[in-house]
């Protein structure tokens, strides 16, 4: 059935009145729009700010395509048993233990329960059938990715009668001694005033924030590429954090893969990832090896790239590669530069030839027999060369060349807000504030503290703002 | 298509996308395949996270649909015929006076009696009956496998190996992919289309179309049996099989593209290739006129206005008929084809024993 509300909201959109809601949620990704939903079934009166426009909405949730899931058996959307120790067990091997044990493994309890949720609300999941990925036994697959799952919670908001404004940027809050009052909000560049009595916030981290990462990466920033949204600025995080919220997790890291140099600025997603790396070689500007390119599975090894590459001169580095690994890896949407040799290679590539062309052949020299399988730790791996090359090392002798740009892509920034397990927002002052509640990745780092696990941060943006959403209409009403 | 193959976050929507992995680079009549395959429901585009205003602009069932289109002027035989996709309705307006014009000529050189109540062969004989619509289904044929031959001949299989392909297992998974159009029905919850929330309504009237020229078809065989083999002469009476059939029909001949027609209309334009509204049209209006006309025919055909009625109604189904290798009919061919060819590769891409 065609529902009346899509027009009725529109028409609300373009006249913002003064009303006291009682939930304003900040944001517009997969939790802001999970607390939204929970606040408006707990009985709320509902506005959620979003500071895209409706075409770019969802925040990064839009570029995500499972989640991570915890469960005992198969199902029709996961293979095999998730246990709660195990998943624990993967998440203190990326975190190096930097989690709240506490938060973590309530949101790897609820999982389960999230997931049912997110089929109540119209989203889709994709049969096991092997996929692209091996990650069927861990990871539910969404029925054509994130976009998919946020358009199925939009309708459901429309649906539902919960008021959502577009291009609305949270510019201040006023808070009085931990207690939100209100937001001052840009709507479509007119500024507003909007009265809640509580609020989620939801707004995501600031890897959209070039100048703040300068303050963090100093001017190597500038050459930084952002997979994901343009309107993750951190605005509404810097906002908390100089009012008194107590931070958590280190603002000086981020999360960064390499991806190809030749990727938009923003939004690039998921088609600029490279996964080529761990096949050939990786130089920089000097064609000089700097890091070993078979230390482990890329599973394990793509998320420390990013800073490889990050650290290198200009901030920009080259896998090169040969025609014996075509078709191991998954294709990029840029072609790869090709040359029938290392020197014509380089050349195109716009690095010294000799120096390449040196660094391959004693690549190659180094390179031990073995038996050559890309899926293991397999035993090629080179003798006497700085740095190793331990897993995967075959000559790069056949051509025609291969050679792909490779810049550090940011996915997201660990810096949050530390929040309760009813994710109230904790103040310095060890207090927690009474009608202030956080979901999704601007209090992911309350878990993830560094590292990631693929999926986990919509484990965490679902069962977080389903908890911020129904304990902000409590709030509300009590 | 390059995006797509490195994203494939919409592999799940239907056979498209798993075809387009196959292949790690596309031909041109990997494409005519790829876009035949192609539904046009559009579940992809509200996915995709490149779609414009994206810099990528990435619209996957507007691009396919052009490719489409090229792909029916392309196959089409004799070559010369490509041109009528592109002026449909002025062709079926054309056609449809030529064909009353050439029967008045003839009516009128050879004057006849006054028509009796329902006795349609004294409006047009029998023997003309036959041959007009035996040249006419004749061409048909020729022409349709004619095309479906360059069409299938022209794809290559992707560069694949695995188990040796069941062919009628093929055939059949593929044949009831289309009878229930399952791409239209995307996992139980319908396709984005007119717009962008799911409904089943274009895969109901697409039933109702088809199933009801397939009985009004099945209506003509009978008949055509009765009167050739059992000598049972035309008209028949109304709980006969052949008007039983063909009123069924003809009901869903009414109603299903009616129904498609005033989807059209509300579709989001974005996602449309709107050059092909005038084929789609067409093909649309000449099903209801031939259904409408039918239904009159029969209510009206112990009055004077059969004879107009029935010279409207076969001239009607004639310029159907000499359409329906160059016109929108052609989709349901091409589709089936790359059903089947999908329906192959899927078993051939399967890990051999």
């Amino acid at each position: 059935m065609r529902s009346a509300w899509p027009c009725w909201s529109a028409f609300w959109a373009a006249v913002p009145e003064d009303i006291l809601y009682d939930v304003l949620v900040a944001g517009g990704g997969n939790a802001a729009l999970c607390a939204a939903l929970s606040a408006n079934e707990s009985g709320a009166r509902v506005l959620v700010v979003e500071s895209a426009p409706q075409e770019f909405r969802g925040g990064n949730s839009r570029h995500t395509r499972n989640m991570r899931c915890m469960h005992r058996a198969p199902s029709d959307v996961l293979t095999g048993a998730y246990t709660e120790e195990e998943y624990f067990k993967d998440l203190i091997g990326v975190t190096g233990g930097q989690t709240d044990e506490h938060l973590a493994r309530l949101a790897i309890r609820s999982s389960p329960e999230g997931a049912a949720w997110m089929r109540a609300h119209g989203v889709r999941f994709q049969p096991a059938l092997g996929g692209t990925l091996q990650l069927d036994r861990t990871n539910a697959f969404f029925l054509g990715g994130g976009k998919a799952l946020l358009n199925s919670y939009y309708a459901a908001a429309e649906k539902r009668g919960i008021r959502i404004l577009y291009n609305a940027e949270v510019t201040g809050l006023k808070m009085d001694d931990g207690t939100f009052q209100s937001a001052s909000v840009l709507v479509k560049g007119e500024p507003v005033e909007i009265r809640a009595k509580t609020v989620v916030l939801a707004s995501g981290g600031f890897e959209a924030n070039i100048e703040w990462l300068k303050e963090v990466w100093g001017d190597a920033a500038e050459n930084f590429v952002i997979r994901g949204t343009p309107y993750n600025k951190g605005r509404v995080l810097r906002l908390l954090l100089d009012n008194g919220v107590e931070s958590v997790g280190d603002a000086t890291q981020c999360h960064a893969v390499a991806i190809d140099g030749r990727a938009p600025k923003f939004d690039g997603g998921i088609v600029t990832r490279l996964d080529c790396l761990p096949l050939g070689i990786v130089v920089n500007c000097r064609g000089e090896r700097f890091y070993d390119e078979g230390e482990d599975l890329w599973p394990r090894r793509y998320a420390i790239w990013g800073r490889l590459v990050a650290q290198q001169q200009d901030q920009i580095a080259w896998s090169i590669l040969d025609s014996k690994v075509v078709g191991r890896f998954m294709p990029s949407v840029f072609p790869a530069v090709t040359a029938e040799t290392i020197p014509a290679l380089a050349v195109q590539l716009g690095l010294p030839a000799d120096a390449v062309d040196a660094t391959v052949k004693r690549f190659n020299a180094s390179v031990l027999p073995g038996a050559f399988d890309h899926n293991t730790l397999d035993d090629c791996r080179t003798q006497g060369l700085t740095p190793p090359k331990s897993h995967w090392a075959q000559a790069i002798d056949t051509p025609p060349f291969l050679g792909y740009p490779l810049r550090p892509g940011i996915t997201f920034t660990y810096l949050g807000v530390r929040v309760t397990e009813k994710t109230k927002l904790r103040m310095k002052d060890g207090s927690s504030s009474p009608n202030m509640f956080a979901a999704g990745e601007i209090m992911a780092g309350n878990i993830l503290g560094k590292g990631y696990l693929a999926g986990f941060g919509m484990t965490i943006g679902t069962v977080f703002g389903r908890i911020a959403g129904r304990e902000a209409a409590l709030a509300a009403a009590g | 298509m390059t995006i797509c193959n490195a994203c494939r976050y919409c592999e799940g929507y239907c056979a498209v996308f798993p075809a387009m992995e196959l292949r790690k680079s596309f031909t041109v009549a990997d494409l005519d395949y790829l876009a035949n395959l192609c539904h046009n429901c559009a579940e992809c585009y509200y996915a995709c996270q490149y779609a414009p205003p994206h810099e990528f602009a990435v619209n996957v069932p507007k691009t396919l649909a052009e490719i489409r289109l090229q792909s029916y002027k392309k196959y089409a035989w004799p070559k010369a015929a490509a041109k009528i996709f592109e002026k449909q309705g002025y062709t079926a307006i054309i056609l449809l006076a030529g064909i009353i014009s050439v029967y008045n000529f003839y009516r009128f050189s050879r004057p006849i009696q006054s028509v009796a109540g329902g006795d349609f062969y004294a409006v047009i004989s029998h023997r003309a009956m036959v041959l007009g619509f035996g040249l006419a289904a004749a061409l048909v044929l020729a022409a349709w496998i004619t095309a479906l031959a360059r069409f299938w001949n022209s794809g290559a299989d992707p560069p694949v190996r695995g188990r040796r392909p069941r062919r009628l297992f093929a055939l059949t998974t593929a044949i009831s992919d289309v009878l229930q159009l399952r791409y239209l029905s995307s996992g139980g919850a319908g396709c984005t289309y007119p717009a962008e929330h799911h409904s089943q309504s274009r895969r109901w009237f697409h039933h109702l179309t088809f199933y009801g020229f397939m009985l009004c078809f099945g209506s003509t065989c009978v008949a055509a049996i009765y009167d050739n083999f059992l000598g049972w002469k035309a008209p028949y009476p109304y709980f006969s099989l052949p008007v039983v059939l063909g009123t069924i029909g003809g009901a869903g001949l009414l109603i299903g593209p009616a129904g498609l027609a005033a989807l059209k209309l509300r579709r989001n334009r974005a996602v449309i290739d709107t050059t092909q509204d005038g084929m789609d049209l067409t093909f649309i209006a000449l099903l209801f006129a031939s259904a409408a006309t039918g239904l009159l025919l029969l209510a009206l055909r112990d009055t004077p206005a059969m004879s107009g009625l029935l010279r409207l109604h076969l001239a009607v189904i004639l310029a159907l008929f000499a359409m329906l290798p160059y016109g929108k009919f052609v989709h349901g061919i091409y589709r089936t084809a790359a059903l089947i060819r999908y329906a192959l590769e899927r078993m051939r891409s399967q890990p051999g024993r």
